[in-house]
C-alpha cells in the first residue's frame, strides 16, 4: 500500500483492524457502517481471515464471543439500533473477560431513528450497553486517521486489560474521506493469552471461559477483580486532546466529529477576540475527569457540544464538580451542528461572563 | 471531456470514493462554461451512498443553470433507493437537446443502470470510468480493470473513457497527481480505453500545471476541478 491512501472512515477501521492482526469479522449490514463489512469481505480472504455476514446482529455478537474465547483478534461492527441488539452478548463478553472490538458508527435514534449521523449513544456506550456491573473501553475518533489508529489502540487495550473495547464513531466520520498513514501509529506490547480456549494439546489443564458463577461470593470476587483492572485503566489510559485551553475563558468540550466543528468555531471566535479552547475526550471511558477538574480552576465556563440532547454533559458536570457553570448545546435526529451555530452559542455564553 | 456534440447521456462511474461526484458536477459546470445555450442536466443516480453525493451540489448546479435531477429521499433519514420518473425520460432521450451527466453509485451501485440499459443504448452514451491511485482497492491497473469488469457486468454497459482523478483530498500536492500519470496510462492500457484527462483541484494543488511541465508531462491534458464536497467544518 502507498504510504498515504485516501479512505472513508469505515474503510480505515477495517484496514486498521486487519493490520492489527484481526482475523475474524462478524457483521450484519446497516447504514452508515456497511462499508466496514464490504471492505472486510474483499480483504479478509486475501489475508487468510474470515468475514462472515451473520443472520442477525445477535448472531454476530455471539460469534464474536466464540472467536474471542479462542484468543483470536476478532471484531464486529454495527450502527446504533444494531448495537442495542448486541447488548446482551456484549454483557456476556464482559462477564467472560474476553478482549475484542465492537464498532458503533452512530446514527439517529431512538428506535429506527434515521441514517444520518449522531452521538446519542454516549449513554449506551459509557453506561448502559449491557446488564450487570461492567465497563467497556470506549474510544472516540475524530478523524479518518484516528479511525485507524484508535482501532489498533482498542485491540491492544482490550488485550492488555482483557476486556471488550468499543470504538464509538458516527456516520459522518464513517462516510467522510481523508488521507490515512498506516505506518504512523505504534503497536503496544500485549500479554500472552494463557486463558484462551484454543486446544489443550495434552499439555495443560482445561481453560474455561464462562460468565456463570454458582456461588454469589465467587461472582462478587470475580466482579471485584474486574473492577481492579478498570481502576488501572482509569489511572493509566485516559486520553484527551487540549486545544488552546491555556488562556481560555470558555472551554468547549466535544468528541468525535463535533470536536472538528468546534475547532473551526474556535478559529472564528479567537479572531473575534473571544478566548475559547477545546477539551476533546478521546477515551469516553475512562473519562478525562482529572484534566477537566484542573481546567475548572483556570477557566470561567464550559460548553458541552454534542450531536444529542445532552449526554456527555453529565460527565462534564461530574468532573467540574460545581466549580464552574457547565452549559450545553446540541443538535439531534441526524442534524449536524454547523460551525456558525457553535460560534453563535459560544458568543451568547461569552456575553454572560 | 464532454462537448455539445457528445452523446446525450454521459455516465460517470467508478470505485466508490474515487471522486465521481466531484468529477460529474465539474463536467457539468465545465460544459456550461463552454456552451451557454445548451440544456444540461446533472442526475444523481447514487442508490448506495447515504451522505456525500450530487444532491449536495444542487445549489451550485442551479446557479450555473444546470438542472439537477435528485432522488426524492437523498439526504433524508431513510435508505430508500427510489428514483424519480423523470429519470426514465432522460434515459429515453425525451429531453429535447439536453446533454445529461449521470453520477452513479460506486462499484456495483452501477446496477441502477441495468433497468435503463436498453434505453441508454438506444439514446447513445459515453461512460467515464473515474480512477484514483490513492484508493487502496484500486491502487494498481489489475484491480482497476477488475472493478471495471464488475461495473460493466451489473450495468450491462461498457466503459468508454477513463478520467484520472487521483487525489488525497485536501492534502493533495501537485507531485501526488504527477506521481499518478504512469498509473493512469497503465490503467487505460489494461482497460483498453482512452485516457481523457488528469483532474486537479487548484484550491489544493495550484502548481499542478507547472509541476507537470517540469516533470515532462506538458502534453498530458489537465482538468481543473472545484471541490464541491459538502463541508462539515
Amino acid at each position: 500500500m502507498a504510504k498515504k491512501v485516501l479512505m472513508k472512515g469505515n474503510e480505515a477501521i477495517a484496514e486498521a483492524a486487519i493490520a492489527s492482526g484481526c482475523l475474524h469479522f462478524f457483521g450484519y449490514p446497516i447504514t452508515p457502517q456497511t462499508e466496514i463489512s464490504e471492505y472486510m469481505a474483499k480483504r479478509m480472504p486475501k489475508v487468510g481471515g474470515l468475514c462472515l455476514q451473520a443472520e442477525s446482529e445477535v448472531a454476530a455478537i455471539n460469534m464474536l464471543m466464540g472467536a474471542a474465547a479462542t484468543g483470536s483478534r476478532a471484531m464486529t461492527s454495527s450502527s446504533s439500533p444494531g448495537i442495542a441488539l448486541k447488548s446482551e452478548g456484549i454483557s456476556y463478553i464482559a462477564g467472560c473477560d474476553l478482549p475484542c472490538l465492537i464498532v458503533n458508527v452512530q446514527r439517529g435514534g431512538p428506535g429506527l431513528g434515521g441514517i444520518q449521523p449522531s452521538q446519542s449513544d454516549y449513554y449506551q456506550a459509557t453506561r448502559g450497553v449491557g446488564h450487570g456491573d461492567l465497563r467497556l473501553i470506549v474510544l472516540a475518533p475524530s478523524s479518518v486517521q484516528e479511525m485507524a489508529s484508535l482501532t489498533a489502540e482498542a485491540f491492544d487495550l482490550a488485550d492488555i486489560y482483557r476486556m471488550p473495547a468499543m470504538l464509538l464513531a458516527d456516520g459522518a466520520l464513517g462516510q467522510m474521506m481523508e488521507p490515512v498513514d498506516f505506518e504512523a501509529f505504534p503497536k503496544r506490547e500485549t500479554p500472552e493469552k494463557t486463558w484462551a480456549t484454543n486446544g489443550m494439546h495434552g499439555k495443560r489443564a482445561k481453560n474455561i471461559v464462562n460468565s456463570l458463577y454458582i456461588d454469589p461470593n465467587v461472582l462478587e470476587n470475580t466482579v471485584r477483580e474486574r473492577y481492579e483492572r478498570y481502576a488501572l485503566l482509569e489511572e493509566n489510559e485516559v486520553k484527551y486532546e487540549e486545544y488552546m485551553t491555556d488562556d481560555a475563558d470558555i472551554v468547549l468540550v466535544a468528541f468525535g466529529i463535533t470536536a472538528r466543528i468546534c475547532k473551526s468555531a474556535i478559529t472564528e471566535l479567537r479572531e473575534a477576540g473571544i478566548k475559547v479552547g477545546l477539551l476533546r475526550p478521546i477515551t469516553l471511558w475512562p473519562f478525562p475527569k482529572k484534566v477537566l477538574g484542573e481546567l475548572a480552576d483556570k477557566t470561567k465556563a464550559f460548553l458541552s457540544v454534542e450531536m444529542s440532547m445532552g449526554q456527555m454533559v453529565d460527565d462534564v458536570k461530574l468532573a467540574v464538580n460545581g466549580k464552574k457553570p457547565v452549559h450545553f448545546f446540541g443538535r439531534t435526529g441526524g442534524v449536524i451542528p454547523s460551525v456558525e451555530e457553535v460560534v453563535s452559542e459560544t458568543k451568547k455564553l461569552a456575553e454572560t461572563l | 471531456m464532454i462537448f455539445a456534440d457528445s452523446p446525450k447521456l454521459n455516465i460517470v462511474c467508478g470505485h466508490y470514493g474515487s471522486g465521481k461526484t466531484n468529477v460529474a458536477v465539474n463536467l457539468a459546470l465545465d460544459l456550461r462554461k463552454r456552451d451557454a445555450g445548451i440544456r444540461i442536466c446533472a442526475a444523481d443516480l447514487d442508490i448506495v451512498n447515504p451522505y456525500f453525493r450530487t444532491a449536495d451540489a444542487a445549489e451550485i448546479l442551479r446557479k450555473a443553470d444546470v438542472e439537477p435531477l435528485i432522488p426524492e429521499f437523498a439526504n433524508t433519514n431513510v435508505d430508500i433507493p427510489s428514483l424519480p420518473p423523470k429519470m426514465m425520460g432522460m434515459m429515453r432521450g425525451d429531453y429535447a437537446g439536453a446533454v445529461s451527466i449521470l453520477d452513479v453509485g460506486g462499484d456495483d451501485g452501477a446496477v441502477v443502470l441495468g433497468m435503463y440499459n436498453m434505453y441508454i443504448r438506444q439514446t447513445g452514451y459515453d461512460m467515464y470510468y473515474v480512477i484514483n491511485m490513492y484508493r487502496p482497492l484500486t491502487a494498481n491497473p489489475e484491480d482497476v480493470y477488475l472493478c471495471m469488469c464488475d461495473i460493466e457486468a451489473v450495468s450491462g454497459l461498457k466503459c468508454t473513457k477513463i478520467i484520472n482523478n487521483s487525489s488525497l483530498g485536501a492534502e493533495t500536492t501537485a507531485d501526488d497527481i504527477a506521481d499518478s500519470v504512469e498509473y493512469a496510462k497503465e490503467c487505460a492500457e489494461r482497460c483498453g480505453l482512452p485516457l481523457v484527462c488528469h483532474s486537479y483541484c487548484p484550491e489544493y494543488a495550484p502548481d499542478t500545471p507547472d509541476v507537470f511541465r517540469k516533470r515532462g508531462f506538458a502534453d498530458e491534458p489537465l482538468f481543473a476541478i472545484e471541490n464541491v464536497t459538502k463541508r462539515l467544518f
